[in-house]
This record gives C-alpha cells, structure tokens and sequence, in this order.
C-alpha cells in the first residue's frame, strides 16, 4: 500500500462522524499523528487472509439469554435517571434543539 | 503496623485471628493516603474518612469469615461506584456520580471489602503509562519521576504504597499487566467474561477484562475468587465453576509443567519497537531460566502472528471505542463531547476513519480475520504447553513526559501484551527483579479458563523469589 496521505477534508469528515468538532489547531496537531497511526494499521493488508473467516466470539459462547423478568432493582426513579443530567425541565431531560 | 508491609492474605489472617483490626488497616491506609497522594497522584476521589472508618468498625464486630472482611480495597475509576464520583480519568465525568454499583463492586461489598476511593487511570483506559489522564499522571512507586504504567495507574501506585491492599483494574491491551510490571505487583487478567463487565465504563467491549492488582499471587486467587462468575447482566460471563482459587495454590514446584517460549515472539516485539531493553531482556532471561530450575520442561512454540496482532488491535480497539464513546452527549449524563482530551479523539477518529463506507473490508473486517489467526496460534501452542513465558512490555517504566508527543511509540508497549486480548485468554504478570531500582516483570499466559493452573505455576515462582518484598524507596517531600 502507498504511503498514507489524509487532506484537512478527510480528517474533518471522520471527525464529523465521530461527532466531533476539531479547531485549526487540533487538525494540524492530529494530521501527522493520524497519519503514523493509519501507516502503521495499513501494513495489516499485506497479510493474505482471503481463506480466513473472521472471529466474531472470543470465547465460543453461543446463545446467551436471561430470563426475560423485570429486576426491581435496577429500576432507576425518575429523580436518579434525571441526577446527573446539565439540565432538566419539569422532570425530563433537556436537549438541544434538533431541528432550526 | 503499616499497610505497605502487608499482603491482602497476611491482613485477612490478621484480622481474623485478632492481630490487628480493620480500623488498624484502614487507618493506615488513611495515612498513607494523607502523605503520598498528593506527590504521586494516586486517588481522583476518596471516600469520606469517617465513613471509612465506621465501615471499619462494624466489620471489626461483626462475622469473620466473609472472604474479604474488612480489607480496604481501592477502584480503577472505571468502576461504577453508587453515589461515588465516578471519572473513567476523563473530564467529560468529572462530575458524574453512578446511581448503580458494578456488579463486580457489588461483590467486593457482600464479601466484606471496604471501598476506600477512586483510582487516577488514562482517561478511558486509553493509554499504557497513565500520562493520558485528564487529571494528571500517577508517579511510579518506586522511582517518582517515571510513570507508573497504565493504564490503570493508579491502581499500582496505591497498592505499592500501601493506601490499598488491593485495586481493581481492566486490561484491554495490557493495562493490568503493564502497571504490574512496572510497579513490583501481580497484575492479573482474566479470560474473557471470567469477570463480569456490567457497570464498568467500556473502553472495547470484545477485548475488555476486568482484573486486579495485588502484591502477591494468593492475593490475586483471593479477589478472583470474590469477582468471578456468572451474570445474567453481561451475556458473555459463561457458566464456568467458580472454586477458591486461593486454597489450591498446593504446588511447591514445577516438575511437569511445561512451558513455552516463542523465540519469534519475542523477536518480532523487539524489531518491531526498536529493539528491547538489553537489562531488561537479561532479567527476562533470568527469570526463564529460575523457572527450569523450579523443574518445568521449557519448550519452543510458535506464534507468527505477534506484530499483526498489535496491528489488528489498533484496529478493533478504536473501532469499538468510537463506538462506545458516542454515546456521551452532555445530555443524560457527563458534559458535553468538547470536553474529550487528544488521546480520545484521536482513537474516535480512528476508529470512525477504518469502520467507514469504502475502507471498512479493508481495516476492520481484516483485523478480524487477523484476530482469528491469533486465536489460532495460542490455540496450537496450548496443544503443547501449559502455560506460555513473554516479557510483558519492550521497555522499563518511561520517564513522565518522554513520549508524550508520539503517540504511536506508546502505542509499541502494547506489543506483548495485546495478543492475549485478542485471543480472549487469561494472562498475568508477575514480579521479576529490578533494573537500575526500576521493577521488572514477566508474563504468564495460559489457555481460555486456565485461571487456577496459571495461579499455581506463578505462586510457585513467586515463592522461590519473593520479589514482592522489595518495598519502594518511598519519596520524602510533602
């Protein structure tokens, strides 16, 4: 694989899609070091892996269920789901406005 | 009497047969706490003293023979604590107080355990020194200008300085086993889903263990005993037996035992880090060879694919922490995303850039297919051993501040560690000397709910070393 380029463009993006907003500053920071990192991750297609099926339980457990049963206990009241919200109104949680 | 000469096993049989009492022990972690926190940054919370103290009392009256009766015992900040502030290191939780205990937390209490406080990590357990805590970097016990591993820092530095018996920890690549090795303690992580996850803040949910830091191994069979086992509120627990681990610790010796060494292993890690340590490889070789002599039968295995594991890992862990990550908004808890430090964003963005349209086959779906190749190569190497020998990082503790601006030579430390999470088997380090006074380790891996022959290989090293008896040479300014 070619060396590893990033524009500011790309890094915007996936810093969009991990809704996060990155100064002039942070982008500049980052580049290099996103850079090295994604180099570094990229060597993984040199290995040929087309016969290998890809792992997708650690330890082979399959079909793990509970008992499909309300456990008072872990019902939160309204005061203790709301306790650690920035803000509250008239009982519920407050957010900012999804549409202009 | 003072914490730091005490192993949690010694404190439990004092406390039972009346030597001492659990006001004793948690006063003494009191003062500890009171003299060395502030110099090494240990604690990012700690439980009011007197309530300590009362917790104390009552377990000084009240039956002995709970497992844990009375030991004070710090947690990782991962750890939900109920009405305990709760940081995960990171600042976006600066402020957030659970309104539920972990299931683990749950059953350190039930056991006896006091929860003395909450211990300074990598924000999100993002990082192998401790330097990436929001809150500042924990100092390495034994030498105050070097870190104390990470990224459960904090747990390391307060049990080597005595203001805990023990604290919990969470290895998702290393971040028991590296704090372990740098600190002169058993850092031990279980299989995956030995130990339940519920209530702890997630960092990668495939790779995530939840483990301890002792001073010696009967401690660490003691916790495990407590911390294991099913729970219906994390699926992938399985239904393994839980036995006391810490009462079969029998063996005196290791005749029979086999042992293997991937001399690949070690030699990848090492290019592929520039080279390891020299005092360090000499110890690591030491200890090897102590091991023959204790009479284990030590064997060449082979595990090809060491360096693609750490590549592979640097690709899920992101993957799986962007994802867990998204789910702080500043709306139901915690501030909001603006509040993230660099190490965070960086592996968000990584994350999101190798799971996104068009190069997800390429990274993700690869590094899967690696991980498989992983679980292979242990699989193969327990058709022939017990137990598998490595170093358990390429370096001694780095200075606080050496590598900050490289993000990606830190990532290298992970290099003999992350393959054991990737193949989801239990693993710990242990103490293996000293170099320059810095602590050294070693690491034992075994195959998938080997727990108990893995305790007992390393009791019998441990016994016939006794490195845990080194104390810190503890730094005087206050």
């Amino acid at each position: 694989m070619n060396k590893i380029t990033l524009t500011d463009e790309e890094i915007l993006h996936v810093a969009k899609l991990a809704s996060l907003f990155l100064s002039t500053e942070e982008i500049e920071k980052f580049k290099p070091q996103l850079i090295s990192i994604i180099d570094f991750i990229s060597k993984l297609s040199d290995i040929d892996t087309s016969k290998v099926l890809a792992n997708t339980k650690t330890t082979n457990l399959v079909n793990v269920f509970r008992e499909d049963k309300i456990d008072p206990e872990r019902q939160l009241t309204q005061d203790e789901a709301l306790s650690n919200a920035l803000e509250t109104h008239n009982g519920y949680f407050k957010i900012p406005a999804v549409f202009d | 009497m003072n914490l730091i000469d005490l192993t949690l096993t010694q404190a439990l049989a004092g406390v039972r047969s009346g030597k001492f009492k659990s006001v004793d022990l948690v006063s003494s972690a009191l003062e500890n706490i009171a003299k060395y926190n502030k110099i090494y940054n240990v604690f990012l919370t700690v439980e009011d003293e007197k309530e300590l103290l009362s917790q104390a009392k009552i377990a000084d009256e009240s039956d002995k023979s709970l497992p844990l009766v009375g030991m004070p015992i710090a947690l990782k900040d991962l750890f939900s604590t109920k009405n305990l502030r709760t940081t995960a290191g990171a600042n976006v939780l600066k402020k957030y107080r659970p309104v539920y205990d972990a299931t683990v937390v749950r059953k350190l209490k039930q056991a006896g355990a006091i929860i003395v406080g909450k211990l300074n990590q990598d924000a999100w357990a993002h990082g192998s020194t401790g330097e990436n805590s929001d809150f500042g970097p924990t100092a390495n016990a034994y030498n105050l200008s070097h870190v104390a591993g990470g990224s459960s820092s904090g747990s390391a530095t307060a049990v080597a300085l005595g203001m805990s018996l023990a604290a919990t920890a969470t290895d998702t690549g290393g971040s028991i086993r590296a704090p372990g090795a740098f600190s002169n303690l058993v850092g031990f992580k279980p299989t995956y889903g030995r130990v339940s996850r519920y209530g702890i803040i997630a960092m990668a949910s495939s790779l995530d263990s939840i483990g301890h830091l002792t001073k010696s191994v009967a401690d660490s069979a003691l916790i495990l005993s407590v911390t294991a086992g099913t729970d219906p509120y994390d699926a992938t627990t399985g239904t393994a037996e839980v036995p006391n681990y810490q009462d079969l610790l029998k063996r005196t010796d290791l005749k029979g035992v086999k042992v293997g060494v991937s001399p690949e292993y070690i030699a990848i890690g090492a290019k592929a880090t520039h080279g390891m340590d020299p005092k360090l490889e000499e110890k690591v070789e030491e200890a090897l060879n102590k091991i023959r002599s204790l009479g284990a039968e030590i064997v060449e295995v082979s595990l090809p694919y060491t360096k693609a594991a750490l590549e592979a890992y640097y690709i899920i862990c992101p993957s799986e922490v962007s994802s867990n990550l998204a789910r702080y908004d500043g709306i139901r808890f915690g501030q909001g995303r603006d509040q993230f430090g660099a190490e965070a964003k960086r592996r968000m963005m990584i994350g999101a850039y190798s799971l996104s349209s068009g190069y997800y086959d390429a990274y993700y779906k690869t590094a899967q297919k690696i991980r498989s190749l992983v679980s292979q190569d242990f699989a193969k190497a327990f058709k022939e051993v017990d137990v598998v020998f490595a170093p358990v990082t390429p370096m001694m503790p780095p200075k606080i501040g050496e590598n900050i601006n490289d993000p990606m030579a830190l990532y290298l430390v992970d290099i003999f560690t992350v393959p054991v999470n990737l193949a989801g088997v239990p693993a710990l380090s242990l103490p293996a000397g000293f170099v320059d006074g810095l602590p050294v380790g070693i690491q034992l891996i075994g195959p998938h709910w080997s727990e108990q022959k893995l305790f007992e290989i390393a009791n019998v090293y441990e016994q016939a070393t006794e490195w845990f008896k080194t104390k810190p040479k503890i730094a005087n300014k206050t």
